[in-house]
C-alpha cells in the first residue's frame, strides 16, 4: 500500500505537467490517513478545507498555464507547534486547546506559496519537550514500523506521517534532536538546518537559541527541495541569516569523493547500542567506498552537551512559556485574583514534563545559581563550538549515530533522565547552531530503522545533502518504504 | 515647600521613563500612538502570541543613542535582556529591557544653577499595556476585575536612571525639567508628563546632614506632574524623618503617590525581593553601534540647553544661572543678537525674562538693542519701553519710529550731532579736556544734551558721536 | 537522594513560575530536578575561565527594521481568542500590586 506513495518531487512533477491534479494528490494522502492514522495517530487536526482550497488554486494555476510552484500539489504535514491561521495550533498542550492563531508561520506561507497542500497538524511532545511523543496531552503517536514502539520525538507525529506514507513531506522542529531522532526511529530523512537558515517566525518557542524548523522526507532529494523552499532570510525573525543560504538541491549528486569525514569518538562509545554502532561503521565504509576519507576524531566537549542543554533549554523555556497565563488566549482556570488565576491556569494547562522543565529553568536562572548553572552552560556552548571548529579544520563533515538505540517501546522510559539520554548525539549541533542530517541506514537487531547522523559546520547544509544521498544510495535496507515491508536486515 | 527639620537631608534618585517619539513600537510595526481606541494597535508580537518574534526598530535605537550622547553618556554596544515576572499588562510575562549591557552609561545632567547630577544609565526597554481596575471606587486593592489594553505594550522607552545625587525636591524638579528640555531639543520624545510619555519614579531616603550613608529608600510611583513630584518627595522625606525621630525606620518598598490625599500609600513590598531571572534575550542579536552611526548622531545633535545657557552667559556677561528662562523660551539667540548690536546684557535678559513670556514675535535682536539704547539713554521711560516692546513683538518696525508714532519722541542722530557741535563750540575748554582723555567731562556733555532734549536723546549715540569727533 | 535542590527551593521555584505544586509533586520534582542537576554538576569540573558565554549561535549584530507602521490585527478577532473581554479590553480577575 505504502509503496505506491510518490515522492514530493514526483508528485510536483506530475501536478505541474498535468498528469495528476492537486486534488487527486490530496485525495490519495487523505485516503492513506483515513486508512491508518487511527492506529498511528500522527495527526492532531486535519485541515481538509484549507488543503482543498489550496489544491483547487494549484489546479487552476496549472490549467491557466501559470507556474504553481516547485511543490505544486504536494501534501505536507505541519508539526502542531507552528502557527496556521484559523486552524488549531496546540503544541499538544491543553493550554492551547482550541486556540486558532490569527497568523501563519513564515514556513507555512512559503510552503503554500510554493504550491504545497497543508493537510494537517501533527502530534508532538507537549511544547516539543520530549523524545518519544508520549508527552502529548492528546495521547501518544505510534511508530508506523511497530505500533508498540514510540516514533521518537518531539516531532514524532511528523516523522510518523512520512514513515506511514500519509504525506511525502512534513515539517518538524529540532531543539535538541527533535527532528533527527524521530527521523532515525521512523526510518525517514530528517534535517536540522543551520540556526537562522529557516525563519522561526510562527514557530512556538521552546528554547529560542536552539529551535530550528526542518523537513522530514522519504528521500534526501525531497528534504533538499523542502529546505530550499522554507529557508532563506525573513525580516520577521531577527536571528534569520541575511545572506543567501546555499541551495541544497543544487548540491545533490555531488557525492563525497575527496571529502574528509570524521566519526566522532565520544558518540560511538558507552551508551550507544552495538547494532546502532555497527550501522554507523557500515555507513562510514559506504562513504569511503564513494571516495571519502573517513577517520575517527575526538570532540571531547560533546560529552558535556547533554548537561549544558538541560540547563539552557529549560531556562529559555521557563521564560518562553511564561506567557501562558490565561489572560489573552488559550485556556483559563479562574481565580479570585489574577495571580491565582495565572497559577491555576498553568497548573491545569501544563503536563508534568513541561512543569519539570519550567521549574528547572526557573531555578537555573534564579539569583545565586545563574553563574553556576546557566552561565556555565553558555560557556560550554563556546567550548563545544571551539572544539568543532578544531575538528572542521581537518574534516569537511562529521558523523555519528543519530540516536543511541532504535525505537523503544511505549512507556519504556518513564524516568526523565533516561529519556533525556536519547538526545546525547543530537544536542551538540543545536548548542552550536550547526546543521545535521539524519539518514536511514539499515536496521537494528530488532529489525527497526537506524539513522546515521551527518554533521557540518555553519552553513554547510548543502554538503550534508550530497553526502546524505550517498548513504541513501548505499542503504542496505529500504526502510523508508513502509511500516510493514522492511526487508531483511543486513549484518556487516 | 516644606523643609526637613534641622540636621536631616534628602537623598533623591530619579528613574524617568521616556517614551520615544517613533512611528512604531520597539519590536513590532504597530503604531506608537497615544489615545487610540483600546486594543487597536496590536499584532502577534506585542500581544505576545505564541510563535511571534521581536525585531528592533532602528529609529528607537537611534533615538536612544541620541539621548545618550546628549547626556554625555558612554554609548556602547548593548544586549537586550529578559526581565521575568508575571503581570497581566505585560504580554509575554517578561519585559525586554537592557540589563548588563545598556546602550548608555555614565552621563550627567547639568541643572540651570550649574549643579551636575550623575546619570547612571539610560537603557532601552519596552512599555507595558494599560490596566484599568474596575470597581472599588478606583482603588486598586478593592477592584473586582482588571481590564487590559495592549496599545501601549511594546512602545519604546528609555529609562534614564540618575545617581542618588539630588538633595531637595526643587533640585529633583529642576532635573526633570532639564531632562525634558533635552528631550524636546533632540526630538527624542514629546516628554508630556500628563500623557505619560515622561513618567517619573522617585527613590527617596533621608540621612543626617554630613553623613554619606544611603539609608533605606522608598520608590514613589504614580507621580503625574511636576507639582506632584515636589509634593511627593517632600512628603516622603518628612515621613522618613518622622519615623527615624520616633525610633522607627522605613521599610524598603514601592509607594503610591496619592495626589488628592497629599500622601504616599504602601504598594508592593520589596522584602521578598523579586528574582527577575535576567538573561540575554535569545531572539535579539546584540547592538553594536558603528563609528559611522555614532558620528552621524553626534553631528545631528542640536546645541543643548546647558551649552546654550553658557553661550548666552558668555555673550552677555550674566551668570549661566540667570540664562535659564531665556534658553527655556528659546530667546537666547535673540538675546545674543541684541547684545552683539550693542545692548547691555543685563538689560536684554531683564526684557527676555520679564516682558517676553509669550515669545519674541516680530521682534529681532537689532530692534531690541535699539530699544534698549533708547531706554538706557533715558529717551524712553520704563513704561514707554514696555509699550513699544509690545508693539515690536506684535508688528516689528524701527523702535524709534514706533516710539514716535506713539508720541514718545526720540531724537535722531543728525539732530543730536547738530546739538553736540553747538555744545563743543560753546565749551571749548571742556572739549579740549575730553579729547585729552578726561572721561569725567563726558557726563557733562551727555547731561547737557539730555537737558536740551528733555531726555529724549539716546545716550549711547551721544557717546558715539563724541568719540567720532574727538578722534576725527 | 540528591542534595542539589531542596523541597523549599522547589516550592519557591514553583511560586516564581506560577505553578501550584502539591506535596506529592514536591517530592517527585525535588528528586527529578536533583537528578538533572547532578548531571549538570559535570560542568562544575570544567575550567571555563577565558571562555565567553554563547547566548546565540548566530553571530549577527544590529538587526533592525525600519520605523514603518503596518496594520493592526482586528480587535474583534483578537478579543474572540480571549478567555474574557469587556469594553474592547481583555478582562482578568483583579490584579493586585504593581507591575
Ligand atoms: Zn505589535
Amino acid at each position: 500500500m505504502m509503496n505506491a506513495q510518490l515522492t514530493a518531487i514526483e508528485t510536483a512533477a506530475r501536478v505541474r505537467s498535468g498528469d495528476m491534479t492537486a486534488v487527486e494528490a490530496l485525495a490519495q494522502s487523505q485516503a492513506a490517513v483515513t486508512a491508518r492514522d487511527a492506529d498511528v495517530r500522527a495527526f492532531l487536526h486535519l485541515t481538509d478545507d484549507r488543503a482543498a482550497e489550496q489544491a483547487d488554486r494549484v489546479d487552476a494555476q496549472v490549467a491557466q498555464g501559470q507556474d504553481p510552484g516547485p511543490l505544486a500539489g504536494v501534501p505536507i504535514a505541519i508539526k502542531d507547534n507552528m502557527c496556521t491561521r484559523g486552524a488549531p495550533t496546540t503544541c499538544s498542550s491543553k493550554m492551547l486547546e482550541g486556540w486558532k492563531p490569527p497568523y501563519d508561520a513564515t514556513v507555512v506561507s512559503r510552503l503554500e506559496a510554493a504550491g504545497a497542500l497543508v493537510v494537517g497538524k501533527t502530534n508532538l511532545d507537549e511544547f516539543a519537550m520530549g523524545s518519544s511523543t508520549e508527552n502529548s496531552a492528546f495521547g501518544p503517536t505510534r511508530n508506523p514500523h511497530d505500533l508498540t514502539r514510540v516514533p521518537g520525538g518531539s516531532s514524532g507525529g511528523s516523522a510518523a506521517a512520512v514513515a506511514a506514507g500519509f504525506v511525502p513531506l512534513s515539517l518538524g522542529s529540532d531543539t535538541g534532536g527533535s527532528i533527527r531522532q524521530p527521523a532515525a526511529l521512523c526510518g525517514v530523512v530528517g534535517f536540522k538546518p543551520t540556526y537562522g537558515a529557516v525563519s522561526r517566525y510562527g514557530l512556538i518557542a521552546f528554547a529560542s537559541s536552539l529551535d530550528q524548523i526542518g523537513p522530514f522526507a522519504s528521500t534526501v532529494a525531497d528534504a533538499a527541495l523542502c529546505f530550499d523552499t522554507i529557508g532563506g532570510h525573513d525580516p520577521r525573525d531577527a536571528t534569520s541569516i541575511p545572506s543567501a543560504i546555499p541551495s541544497a538541491a543544487a548540491a545533490l549528486g555531488n557525492g563525497v569523493a575527496g571529502k574528509r569525514i570524521g566519526i566522532i569518538d565520544e558518540l560511538m562509545g558507552e551508551g550507544i547500542d552495538d547494532d546502532v554502532r555497527a550501522r554507523v561503521e557500515q555507513a562510514a565504509a559506504a562513504l569511503a567506498d564513494a571516495g571519502a576519507t573517513v577517520e575517527r576524531v575526538s570532540v571531547p566537549a560533546t560529552i558535556y552537551g547533554l548537561a549544558a542543554y538541560y540547563l539552557i533549554a529549560p531556562a529559555e523555556a521557563s521564560s518562553n512559556l511564561a506567557r501562558y497565563d490565561g489572560v489573552r488566549y488559550g485556556q483559563r482556570v479562574d481565580g479570585v485574583n489574577v495571580e491565582e488565576m495565572n497559577a491555576a491556569t498553568r497548573t491545569a494547562g501544563f503536563g508534568d514534563e513541561v512543569k519539570r522543565r519550567i521549574m528547572l529553568g526557573t531555578y537555573a536562572l534564579s539569583s545565586g545559581y545563574y553563574d553556576a548553572y546557566y552561565g556555565k552552560a553558555q560557556r560550554v556552548r563556546t567550548l563545544i563550538a571551539n572544539e568543532f571548529a578544531q575538528a572542521y579544520s581537518s574534516f569537511d563533515l562529521l558523523m555519528s549515530p543519530t540516536s543511541p538505540s532504535t525505537a523503544f517501546e511505549l512507556g519504556a522510559k518513564s524516568d526523565p533522565m533516561s529519556l533525556y539520554m536519547c538526545d546525547v548525539c543530537t544536542i551538540p549541533s543545536n548548542l552550536v547552531g550547526h546543521p545535521a542530517l539524519s539518514v536511514p541506514f539499515g536496521v537494528g537487531d530488532d529489525g527497526l530503522p537506524v539513522g546515521v547522523q551527518l554533521l557540518a559546520p555553519l552553513l554547510g547544509d548543502d554538503e550534508l545533502f550530497a553526502a546524505g544521498q550517498v548513504l541513501e544510495d548505499a542503504n542496505p535496507t529500504d526502510a523508508t518504504a513502509s511500516g510493514s515491508e522492511i526487508r531483511g536486515e543486513v549484518r556487516p | 515647600m516644606s523643609e526637613l527639620p534641622d540636621g536631616w537631608e534628602m537623598v533623591i534618585g530619579l528613574e524617568v521613563h521616556v517614551e520615544l517619539a517613533t512611528q512604531t513600537k520597539l519590536f513590532c510595526p504597530c503604531a506608537n500612538a497615544f489615545g487610540d481606541e483600546p486594543n487597536t494597535n496590536i499584532c502577534p508580537t506585542c500581544l505576545g502570541l505564541p510563535g511571534s518574534l521581536p525585531v528592533p526598530n532602528a529609529q528607537a535605537i537611534d533615538y536612544a543613542m541620541t539621548l545618550g550622547h546628549a547626556l554625555g553618556c558612554t554609548v556602547a554596544g548593548s544586549v537586550f535582556a529578559r526581565k521575568n515576572y508575571f503581570y497581566p499588562d505585560m504580554p509575554k510575562d517578561y519585559q525586554t529591557t537592557q540589563y548588563e549591557h545598556p546602550t548608555n552609561e555614565n552621563g550627567s545632567i547639568t541643572l540651570g544653577d550649574g549643579t551636575v547630577i550623575g546619570v547612571e544609565r539610560a537603557h532601552i526597554e519596552e512599555d507595558t499595556g494599560k490596566s484599568t481596575h474596575l470597581g472599588g471606587g478606583g482603588r486598586i486593592h478593592d477592584a473586582t476585575a482588571t481590564l487590559v489594553d495592549y496599545n501601549r505594550a511594546g512602545v519604546p522607552l528609555v529609562e534614564v536612571v540618575s545617581r542618588p545625587e539630588m538633595r531637595s525636591a526643587d533640585q529633583a524638579r529642576a532635573y526633570v525639567s532639564e531632562l525634558r528640555d533635552i528631550l524636546l531639543a533632540t526630538g527624542v520624545s514629546d516628554a508630556r508628563m500628563e500623557e505619560g510619555s515622561m513618567r517619573v519614579d522617585a527613590n527617596v531616603s533621608v540621612r543626617p546632614v554630613g553623613s554619606d550613608e544611603l539609608r533605606t529608600r522608598c520608590e514613589l510611583k504614580n507621580i503625574n506632574s511636576m507639582r506632584s513630584l515636589g509634593r511627593a518627595i517632600n512628603y516622603e522625606a518628612r515621613r522618613h524623618v518622622d519615623l527615624y525621630e520616633s525610633g522607627q525606620s522605613p521599610n524598603q518598598q514601592t509607594r503610591h503617590w496619592d495626589e488628592d490625599g497629599g500622601r504616599s500609600t504602601p504598594g508592593r513590598s520589596k522584602e521578598d525581593a523579586d528574582d527577575y531571572r535576567y538573561f540575554a534575550c535569545p531572539d535579539l542579536p546584540p547592538l553594536v553601534p558603528t563609528d559611522e552611526e555614532m558620528q552621524a548622531i553626534r553631528a545631528g545633535l542640536p546645541v543643548l540647553p546647558a551649552a546654550r545657557r553658557q553661550a548666552l552667559a558668555d555673550a552677555t556677561g550674566i551668570e549661566a544661572g540667570q540664562a535659564v528662562l531665556a534658553v527655556e523660551r528659546g530667546l537666547d539667540a535673540l538675546a545674543i543678537a541684541a547684545v552683539r548690536a550693542g545692548a547691555p546684557g543685563d538689560v536684554v535678559i531683564k526684557h527676555v525674562d520679564q516682558n517676553l513670556s509669550d515669545g519674541a514675535g516680530q521682534l529681532d535682536g537689532p530692534m531690541l538693542a535699539k530699544l534698549v539704547g533708547l531706554e538706557v539713554s533715558g529717551a524712553l521711560s520704563a513704561t514707554q519701553v514696555k509699550t513699544v516692546l509690545g508693539e515690536l513683538v506684535a508688528s516689528g518696525g524701527d523702535p524709534a519710529d514706533v516710539a514716535a508714532s506713539m508720541g514718545f519722541e526720540a531724537m535722531d542722530s543728525s539732530e543730536l550731532a547738530t546739538l553736540l557741535d553747538q555744545l563743543i563750540a560753546d565749551n571749548p575748554d571742556e572739549w579740549q579736556r575730553f579729547t585729552e582723555g578726561d572721561t569725567k567731562v563726558q557726563g557733562f556733555f551727555v547731561g547737557q544734551i539730555m537737558k536740551a532734549t528733555q531726555g529724549k536723546a539716546d545716550g549711547k549715540i551721544v557717546n558715539q558721536l563724541m568719540k567720532e569727533r574727538s578722534s576725527g | 537522594m540528591s542534595e542539589r535542590i531542596t523541597r523549599d527551593e522547589v516550592a519557591h521555584v514553583g511560586q516564581l513560575a506560577r505553578l501550584v505544586i502539591t506535596d506529592d509533586e514536591l517530592t517527585m520534582f525535588t528528586e527529578q530536578l536533583g537528578a538533572v542537576l547532578d548531571t549538570a554538576s559535570d560542568l562544575a569540573a570544567l575550567d571555563l575561565s577565558g571562555v565567553e558565554p554563547m547566548a546565540q549561535p548566530c553571530a549577527l549584530t544590529n538587526v533592525t527594521r525600519p520605523d514603518v507602521i503596518e496594520p493592526s490585527l482586528g480587535r474583534d478577532e483578537v478579543l474572540a481568542m480571549a478567555p474574557a473581554a469587556q469594553d474592547g479590553r481583555f478582562r482578568v480577575p483583579p490584579a493586585l500590586g504593581e507591575a
